[in-house]
């Protein structure tokens, strides 16, 4: 079995802040814009190196996306950033009209998302952000699993010509995926053979697969871990490609089930290949505050979870 | 271009537009009509701008409209200006058109820099491009037209404080200050109060023009708020206008905001609009 060794412990929002960075020096054309979080979601290190290319906004995030809009028409490549609950429902209409509609090539960069952002509670704990975001015509939706991935997806959404939302977190969490993985968007990463279940994971919820991974393998159960960074475009291809040999699956994601990542696994198997899936996500609830793995293991998005939603879907498959 | 010239323009955009809006019986005549002699003094006239259409719009003078559903005037200004043949105005708001009811990109029609119809983001947008403009040290002036129900959206307060305080100077913002929105007279909808005070307050240079359907004091307007660009403040011209103007009928009330005329309406208007330049 492949092996995963934690290599470090960092915040996927930090990730974000280094590609941005990295960014600034490769490509003049980049800028940022920011709604008075600029700590927050790590933009202080592009302010600081480039200034003329940065913008306070303020705490004004429906303005924040049209002056976006308005830059990308101009030939410019905006980022903007701000927490996931105010880069999504909070400016869906702005998104929808000036950006995905109008084909602008605007990069929304959304931190704090999901039940790990924690004590602030479910006023900032977007759990419906995915599901806004991948109905959108013309929106590539990303929602990467680590530091290392964060920084990847980062460089990577700038090459891309297309409105993208990127999705990241909080909380300081394992780092396990080598620097030099290579992140392809649109395109799954197969982080693990294995013929009994399909597991796909998304954003926080990778590690956690990764860990239940251990755990069926001491069951006797082999689980293929598939990481979906790319909510939208889907790899249905992956997907397919596994379901083929497992025959069924698990979906996790730190999310509604409604909308989320699981929604969209369920549209490809109901058409083309029906086999049992079980959603690891959150039902249909708000969160509240807390610790993260205290969230977590309240709404059950653990490898625990995982592991138990592993063995319902083989034994549906074999009942 | 001389003064009987862009009124001659005016008057056959007029027909354009009761003609076209006519065709589909549906559309918006009354704040079109009332813009009018605006856009053809901003296209004929005040602004700088290359043909064929690019969307980056490099050192080029660019022009946004955020109330969208006025998108019969702003066609056919800019079929009548040259951006696209004066013919496809016949396919407005029909099956396969370029010609959306409210402005759109995604059937690249040239002309159109972003989508807009939902109310309250075109400032917002017009500021992102003044801005990416000064980055590409490109002196040229962004104009972006709003209605006057329009400010009863919270995003336009957002973008007025964000370009006073960013000094985003080469901007004029223009509102189409005709008094009347769907419900009614916007005094009474939802008052704006003293407009021009608002917008001094946030820190804007405010000019008026009493009488923006006559095509002298637009122009001369416009062309002395080009004048006070580049110097730290963005511009606003409070433009009053008659909805509907042009058509004794549809002057003076809401109610040809967002309906079209009959067969026998179509007829009466059009006695009232020299043909000027030719019907599509």
């Amino acid at each position: 079995m492949k092996q995963y060794p934690i290599l470090d412990k960092k915040d996927t929002r930090s990730g974000f802040g280094a590609g941005l960075l990295q960014l600034g020096n490769q490509n003049p054309e980049v800028v940022a814009l920011c709604a008075d979080l600029t700590g927050s979601v790590k933009m202080d290190a592009f302010q600081k190196a480039f200034p003329e290319r940065f913008f306070q906004v303020g705490i004004a995030e429906a303005n924040m996306m049209g002056i976006a809009a308005g830059m990308a028409t101009a030939g410019k490549i905006p980022f903007t950033g701000t927490f996931a609950n105010f880069s999504t429902g909070r400016v869906y209409d702005q998104i929808r009209q000036s950006i995905a509609y109008s084909q602008k090539n605007v990069k929304i960069c959304a931190s704090h998302a999901g039940l790990t952002l924690g004590e602030d509670g479910a006023t900032h704990q977007i759990l419906e952000d995915l599901g806004l975001m991948k109905m959108l015509p013309n929106m590539t939706v990303i929602n990467p699993c680590d530091y290392n991935q964060t920084k990847a997806a980062t460089l990577a959404i700038a090459d891309w010509n297309g409105a993208v939302y990127l999705r990241f977190g909080r909380p300081v969490v394992p780092v396990f995926l080598p620097e030099n993985t290579p992140f392809e968007i649109g395109k799954a990463l197969l982080l693990q053979e294995g013929s009994d279940v399909s597991i796909f994971a998304t954003g926080h919820l990778v590690w956690q697969a990764l860990e239940a991974c251990q755990q069926l393998a001491q069951k006797g159960i082999s689980a293929e871990i598939i990481n979906i960074h790319t909510i939208k475009p889907l790899d249905e291809v992956a997907i397919l490609q596994s379901i083929q040999k497992t025959k069924c699956a698990v979906s996790a994601e730190e999310h509604q089930k409604h909308g989320g990542l699981g929604d969209s696994i369920a549209q490809v198997l109901v058409q083309k290949m029906p086999c049992p899936l079980e959603m690891v996500a959150v039902q249909d609830t708000f969160g509240e505050s807390g610790k993260p793995e205290e969230l977590m293991q309240k709404y059950g998005l653990t490898a625990a979870n995982i592991v138990d939603a592993a063995q319902k879907a083989i034994a549906r498959k074999n009942a | 271009m001389e003064l009987q010239k862009l009124e001659n323009i005016a008057k056959q955009v007029r027909r354009d537009i009761v003609r076209m809006v006519h065709q589909v019986q549906s559309g918006h005549p009354g704040g079109s009509l009332g813009c009018t002699e605006l856009l053809v003094a901003l296209y004929f006239k005040i602004m700088r701008y290359q043909l064929p259409f690019k969307m980056e719009g490099k050192n080029e003078d660019v022009f946004f409209l955020s109330n969208g559903h006025i998108s019969p005037v702003w066609y056919s200004v800019l079929a009548r200006a040259g951006f696209f043949e004066v013919k496809e105005l016949a396919t407005f708001r029909k099956i396969d058109s370029r010609l959306q009811g409210h402005p759109a990109t995604a059937e690249h029609l040239e002309g159109i820099r972003v989508a807009s119809g939902s109310l309250g983001q075109g400032l917002s947008v017009a500021i992102g491009m003044a801005q990416a403009k000064k980055l590409n040290q490109d002196n040229k002036i962004v104009y972006v037209l709003m209605g006057d129900g329009e400010q009863q959206e919270g995003q336009i307060w957002e973008a007025a404080m964000y370009a006073a305080h960013h000094e985003v100077d080469n901007l004029v913002a223009i509102i189409d200050y005709n008094g009347q929105q769907i419900d009614g007279a916007v005094e009474q909808v939802m008052n704006l109060k003293d407009l021009a005070a608002k917008w001094k307050a946030f820190g804007w240079e405010v000019l008026t023009i009493e009488k923006g359907n006559q095509m002298q004091e637009t122009i001369k307007t416009m062309e002395h708020a080009a004048t006070l660009t580049h110097k730290k403040q963005p511009i606003l011209v409070l433009m009053k206008t008659e909805m509907g103007y042009g058509v004794d009928f549809m002057m003076g009330s809401h109610k040809w905001h967002g309906i079209a005329p009959n067969d026998e309406q179509l007829e009466k208007a059009l006695a009232q609009l020299e043909q000027t330049l030719g019907d599509y």
